[in-house]
């Protein structure tokens, strides 16, 4: 049974037009800013709260009992963040909100402030998505012409003021310390914690992160109240929720679902499995969250559920993997991608990423050794919950979780010495390219451009 | 240990009990887990960890279980809380397996070339590997590989490949020294510690980062594969670049100086020092150390032996004293340690009937030697204001002193005050110097107004007056280029806020010169000559002083021992470690006493090096020992005597400074003293004037003289790494020095058209010039340039007219149209 799709984030995708104020505004846009302006700041935590909203960006922590941590009437000024660096592999949920309806985000940031007696917004944007930053810059510009955003909000004699940040590409840049560090200009690496954002978060200011799709929910809240929102979903995990789902399906894509629908149902929603391909194993949650296999595909889509199935919902990204896919190369493309993303601040996951790749390489391509396998579970053990931060703790769960239900699979790979899956490229990882061992990083820019100069001519010259 | 407060402890309520491996223990409140193990006894593994830096929690290898607590937690990063109970390795398994894990990954890419690293066997990573570690690593794969190693900085090599990425010498580098162009790069496996080109890892303290280093990815260029640590015979000592008083470990193997490394005391230099202090000892084996005596025959320099040597000495002793009392004179030069200092006094003063003596070769102002002899005797011969004082110092006053440049290990205090506790640095004088980093406010004075502003300073609504008026005590801290009458200034200013007041000179020996009264009309311990009572206490211990010192004015330092000798009234100089030809204030005058002296009486020189005065001038040279192979002591600007021990032997006939003096009296028939106890018993003896005298009143402005027309009246600074002999051979050391520059206002650049960068030529006294590059300095007052007192050739001491004061007019170089034209 497909389950059906429910609209409430995702209602005005297809109205065209709606990135512009007038059509935005048409459709119920700012209603929610302007029901903010008439509540206490203190309020409109209370409705979150009451909501019972979880944080859409992984961890799934309640968004009214985060923002009612941030420290309150230290002379100090509070900051909104925007954490719209969406990296988690899978995940593409946050940029088709900003691309096709902007000015959701923007109402969200403003309401937010509103809540946090904060004057200052950033929206921290992953690098790459530029379309959805000419789509943010052109809703930021309107909302200020239309006086939402500005000295004085609605002439409510409020201040809001809302900043556009274009990061540079790191996945820790997710992580929210990393994040703050970057939004100053210095280079993402995750804080120590304590001291929290919610104290000392941006510039030393008591800060809020939170998601995109958590901010645009918010003003919808206010508009329709805590109730309306718990009509779908359980009661720990309430409302809809924007998921991506992708994989061996045959409409991969972003659907908005009541929370709670079946995993199973989710994926007749998108159309079912490829013909002739049967369901294995799945991520419910993006790449780092533990993978599961297709006999628990009937777990509710809930925070609770998969929790109690032993993996996490993350960011609302299915993955989904079918009888003809190596489950020792997935893992091995998901620890390079770790292992590429590590900054490099602490010892397991910097060292533990650059073994467990090299290890899984090498049972992929055939040359691996049976002792590998221990090896594995003991480089996953020496970095599970010893890292700095959760990357870390992302880098062993698709090696753990395979290694629990898999472990044949490895066997497998090691005793044929070849993929039973057909030959896996070879790794592209510059780790020991003679541009990555270079001096300096300007050696090893220079020394790039050089390398890619050379690759482009040699591609010419077979073109030609 | 069960540690109940007693009732009414002032701490009890700020101390947190908790349990580490079941023994209990009492910490103060915020005090981190792996502290807290410390004080037990316990040693909890750790890299990255160090205790003068902010924690970072990157190596993950300080892994502890804490009760309570599902995941391992990392002592280094969370502090103590009451009741917690704490296992370490010693007690828990989770631990140990997280230690032993967390060492494995860090040898995953580690090359372990230990045989042929120089950490090899006082390495962290290597000692920890082999008390935690496993004895097999299962990791088959490939490390990644760097070229090794690379210069960071002319000093500093790094090996990558070794590196575990602890942050520790980033982190000092910007967290304690305030060089930040040293950071880590890139990320994951491939995150690297990298200088940014444009703007080089250039640091007076980056041999800090070497010692810190847990590994041996930072090595030093000078001590790279020439001993290992267990090879090397380890010294306590005190270092002699400066008057920090830095603790200092003198290393060597066959009886020649390894390396030298800062020694922890914690009350002097922390766990830091300088990188003078650290990569000068080249000089000890440089080509032009000092290692016969030698006499001028014919106008030549040859070997000789002592006994020829000290009886040509006393033989023109004799005949001066023929001539008339009070002809010789004594100069010290600011290397000699506290023992020699007390000798040379009572040399000078009993043996050879003179107060002609000196132990600055710059032209101090008169009131300068008085007002210090009275803080030296109000402190009662312990530390005045300490390190400690000024750290927690709300407001430090800064006056004719640039730390950095002259006490750099003061520097890093003055910075940590800033850092940790938000202290106000407000600078007194012409410019801002090193300290324009971390001023809070800045009192602009020509060069030589000082005291003016100084006085005052505590007076008035301004915020600088409240702020040195508000809670804690303020600090004083008054430098060698301070105007006339500043020390008393500050002093008073001190005293009206309740603060605490210190001068600071730069060089090792001053503070003790100064204690032994080496100075025209001082004794001893902040006595006076003119004083009864003070000479009774002194003749003593000394026997009694020549009659004719009794109630003569005492000459204008030496600026007037030189201006006697250039008009025939000295005809035996004593230098001992001043090479006044380069370092005299007025390289004019000097030279013009020095000839005289050279020429109708005797120049004898006891150094280190064959000086250019030595060389030059020197009728007789002695040898002399340099700290690392003598016992002896010295006194820091704080008034803290630390002594130090031989490390290494010295040339065989080089003696130490005070065994000369000694020698040179037995020759005359005085019997001084047999022993440094005889000489340390007698310091102890005399000790400091019971109360002292009252600070002299200040001094009429206007010494320094205001330059006419076009002149520019200049600060001669001088740089920590510049053209000393003490720096001879220290090439590495010295590629490091600051570029010698002009700093010229902007108001002054623009009036004279020159630009940042350009060069010009600097005319000062008598047409001497030297040619510099120009550093156009917005913080600078008008009419004021700023020049390096020994980096360039000629040093700025031959721009100075005879009383020292270097006025100069600038020039730009004409950029010449076409080559050759």
């Amino acid at each position: 049974m497909a389950a059906t799709e429910v609209k409430v984030l995702s209602a005005r995708y297809d109205v065209p037009g709606v990135d512009d104020l007038e059509v935005y505004e048409q459709h119920g846009g700012y209603a929610g800013l302007r029901r903010a302006l008439e509540m206490q700041p203190a309020y409109i935590i209370e409705v979150v709260k009451a909501s019972g909203l979880r944080g859409r960006g992984g961890a799934g922590f309640p968004t009214g009992l985060k923002w009612s941590f941030v420290a309150q009437g230290t002379g100090k000024p509070v900051y909104v963040v925007c954490n719209a660096d969406e990296g988690e592999p899978g995940t593409f949920k946050d940029r088709p909100l900003m691309e096709r309806d902007p000015h959701a985000l923007v109402e969200g940031m403003i309401v937010a402030g509103l809540a946090l007696n904060s004057e200052q917004g950033y929206i921290y944007l992953r690098g790459e998505f530029a379309h959805a930053s000419r789509q943010l810059a052109k809703a930021i510009r309107q909302a200020y012409a239309a006086g939402y955003l500005g000295e004085d909000v609605m002439g409510s004699g409020k201040r809001y003021h809302l900043t556009l940040h274009r990061a540079a590409g790191a996945y820790i840049c997710g992580e929210e310390t990393a994040l703050l560090d970057s939004l100053e200009g210095r280079r993402g690496q995750p804080r120590l914690r304590p001291p929290f954002p919610a104290v000392h978060g941006l510039y030393g200011c008591p800060t809020t992160v939170n998601n995109v799709e958590s901010i645009a929910m918010v003003p919808l809240l206010l508009v329709n109240g805590a109730e309306w929102f718990q009509q779908w979903g359980t009661e720990k995990s309430p409302g809809t929720k924007l998921i991506c789902i992708s994989g061996e399906v045959r409409n991969p894509g972003n659907y908005e679902v009541a929370m709670g629908t079946p995993i199973s149902e989710l994926i007749e929603l998108a159309g079912g499995m490829l013909d002739g391909r049967e369901l294995k194993f799945f991520c419910p949650g993006g790449s780092s969250t533990p993978m599961l296999p297709a006999s628990m595909a009937d777990t509710p889509y809930t925070f609770e559920d998969i929790a109690g199935a032993g993996s996490l919902l993350g960011t609302g990204a299915l993955m989904l993997f079918s009888d003809r896919t190596s489950v020792v190369s997935v893992v091995r493309r998901f620890t390079e991608f770790y292992e590429h993303e590590s900054c490099g601040k602490c010892t397991p996951c910097r060292e533990g990423g650059y073994w467990a790749s090299q290890v899984l390489a090498r049972i992929e391509t055939g040359t691996g050794v049976m002792d590998d396998l221990d090896t594995l579970e003991r480089i996953c053990g020496s970095v599970a919950g010893r890292s700095f931060c959760a990357l870390g703790d992302a880098l062993t769960s698709p090696i753990m979780s395979s290694l629990q239900y898999f472990r044949d699979e490895y066997v497998e790979h090691i005793r044929k010495g070849v993929s039973p899956f057909g030959v896996a490229p070879q790794r592209d990882v510059p780790m020991l390219d003679p541009a990555a061992v270079a001096a300096t990083a300007r050696e090893r820019a220079s020394l790039s451009a050089l390398l890619s100069a050379a690759t482009s001519a040699a591609g010419d010259g077979s073109g030609a | 240990m069960s540690a109940p407060a007693a009732p009414g402890a002032a701490s009890a309520e700020d101390l947190v009990t908790l349990t580490i491996d079941g023994e209990q223990v009492s910490v103060p409140k915020g005090t981190l887990i792996i502290r807290a193990a410390e004080m037990v006894g316990t040693i909890v593994p750790r890299f990255c960890d160090h205790p003068l830096l902010d924690p970072v929690g990157a190596c993950r290898q300080c892994v502890v279980e804490v009760e309570g607590q599902p995941k391992p937690v990392m002592s280094c990063t969370v502090p103590v809380a009451e009741d917690m109970v704490v296992r370490t390795h010693l007690t828990s398994a989770m631990a140990r397996r997280g230690q032993e894990g967390t060492l494995e990954l860090l040898l995953v890419n580690h090359p372990l070339d230990c045989p042929m690293c120089d950490k090899g066997g006082e390495c962290p990573l290597q000692d920890q590997a082999l008390a935690h570690g496993a004895n097999q690593s299962r990791f088959l794969d490939q490390k990644r590989k760097y070229e090794k190693p690379v210069a960071v900085s002319p000093q500093v090599l790094l090996d990558r490949e070794r590196c575990v990425l602890c942050a520790r010498c980033t982190r000092f580098s910007e967290q304690i020294s305030g060089d930040p162009f040293i950071e880590l790069f890139e990320r994951g496996a491939l995150e690297q510690v990298a200088i940014y080109e444009d703007e080089p890892y250039h640091s007076y303290f980056s041999g800090n980062t070497i010692q810190i280093c847990p590994v041996g990815a930072l090595t030093s260029t000078s001590y790279r594969f020439k001993a290992r640590s267990f090879d090397v015979v380890t010294t306590p000592s005190v270092c002699d670049g400066c008057s920090a008083g830095c603790g200092q470990t003198v290393q060597s193997r066959r009886g020649e100086v390894q390396r030298q490394l800062a020694r922890t005391n914690m009350d002097v230099n922390e766990a830091w020092n300088c990188d003078k202090g650290r990569f000068s000892f080249p000089h000890l084996t440089h080509a032009q150390r000092l290692t016969t005596p030698m006499e001028r025959v014919d106008g030549e320099l040859v070997p000789t032996t002592w006994s020829r040597a000290l009886a040509r000495v006393a033989d023109a002793v004799r005949a001066s004293q023929d001539v008339g009392p009070g002809r010789t004179a004594l100069v010290s030069g600011g290397r000699l340690a506290d023992e020699d200092a007390h000798v040379a006094a009572r040399l000078a003063r009993t043996v050879l009937g003179t107060d002609l003596v000196e132990h600055r070769t710059r032209f101090a102002p008169a009131d300068e030697a008085p007002a210090r002899a009275v803080l030296l005797a109000r402190a009662g011969g312990a530390p005045g204001l300490t390190y400690a004082d000024v750290e927690h110092a709300p407001v430090i006053v800064v006056a004719g002193l640039d730390p950095e440049e002259e006490v750099p290990v003061l520097h890093l205090r003055l910075r940590k005050a800033w850092r940790q506790h938000r202290a106000r640095i407000v600078v007194v004088g012409p410019h801002l110097g090193t300290l324009d980093g971390i001023a809070w406010r800045r009192v602009a004075t020509a060069p030589g107004a000082e005291p003016a502003a100084l006085a005052a300073l505590a007076y008035g609504d301004g915020e600088i007056a409240a702020a040195l008026r508000g809670d804690g005590a303020p600090a004083v801290l008054v430098g060698e280029r301070a105007g006339a009458g500043s020390l008393a200034a500050g002093t008073r200013l001190a005293e009206a806020v309740g603060g605490g007041v210190a001068f600071v000179p730069r060089r090792a020996g001053d503070a003790g010169g100064l204690a032994a009264g080496l100075a025209p009309g001082l004794l001893p311990g902040g006595r006076l000559l003119a004083d009864a009572a003070d000479r009774a206490e002194v003749e003593a211990a000394w026997g009694p002083l020549p009659a004719h010192l009794d109630g003569a004015a005492p000459v204008d330092g030496l600026r007037g021992i030189l201006a006697a000798a250039a008009d025939g009234a000295v005809d035996v100089l004593l230098l001992a470690g001043a090479d006044l030809a380069r370092d005299a204030q007025s390289a004019a005058l000097a030279e013009r006493a020095l000839a005289r002296v050279a020429g109708a009486g005797t120049v004898v020189v006891q150094d280190l090096a064959l000086t250019e005065t030595a060389a030059r001038y020197a009728d007789v040279v002695l040898p002399v020992t340099a700290t690392q192979e003598r016992d002896g002591a010295r006194t820091d600007w704080e008034g803290r005597a630390q002594r130090f021990r031989r490390a290494v032997d010295a040339p065989e006939l080089a003696q130490d400074d005070w065994e000369a003096f000694v020698q040179l009296a037995a020759v005359l028939g005085h019997r001084l003293y047999g022993s440094l106890d005889a000489i340390r018993a007698e310091q102890e003896q005399l000790g400091v004037r019971a109360a002292a005298h009252p600070l002299p009143e200040a001094a009429s402005a206007g010494s320094t003289g205001a330059p006419s027309g076009d002149a520019l009246l200049a600060v001669v600074r001088p740089l920590l790494l510049d053209g000393g002999t003490m720096l001879a051979g220290a090439d590495d050391l010295r590629a490091t020095a600051r570029a010698a520059t002009v700093g010229v206002s902007r108001a002054d650049a623009a009036r004279l058209g020159i630009v940042d960068g350009a060069d010009v030529t600097v005319t000062g006294a008598g047409g001497a010039t030297v040619t510099l590059p120009t550093a156009v300095l917005p913080d600078l007052v008008p009419g004021a340039v700023v020049l390096p007192r020994t980096s360039t050739e000629p040093p700025v001491t031959r721009l100075a007219d005879e009383d020292g004061v270097v006025a100069v007019t600038l020039a730009p170089v004409a950029v010449p149209a076409e080559v050759g034209a």
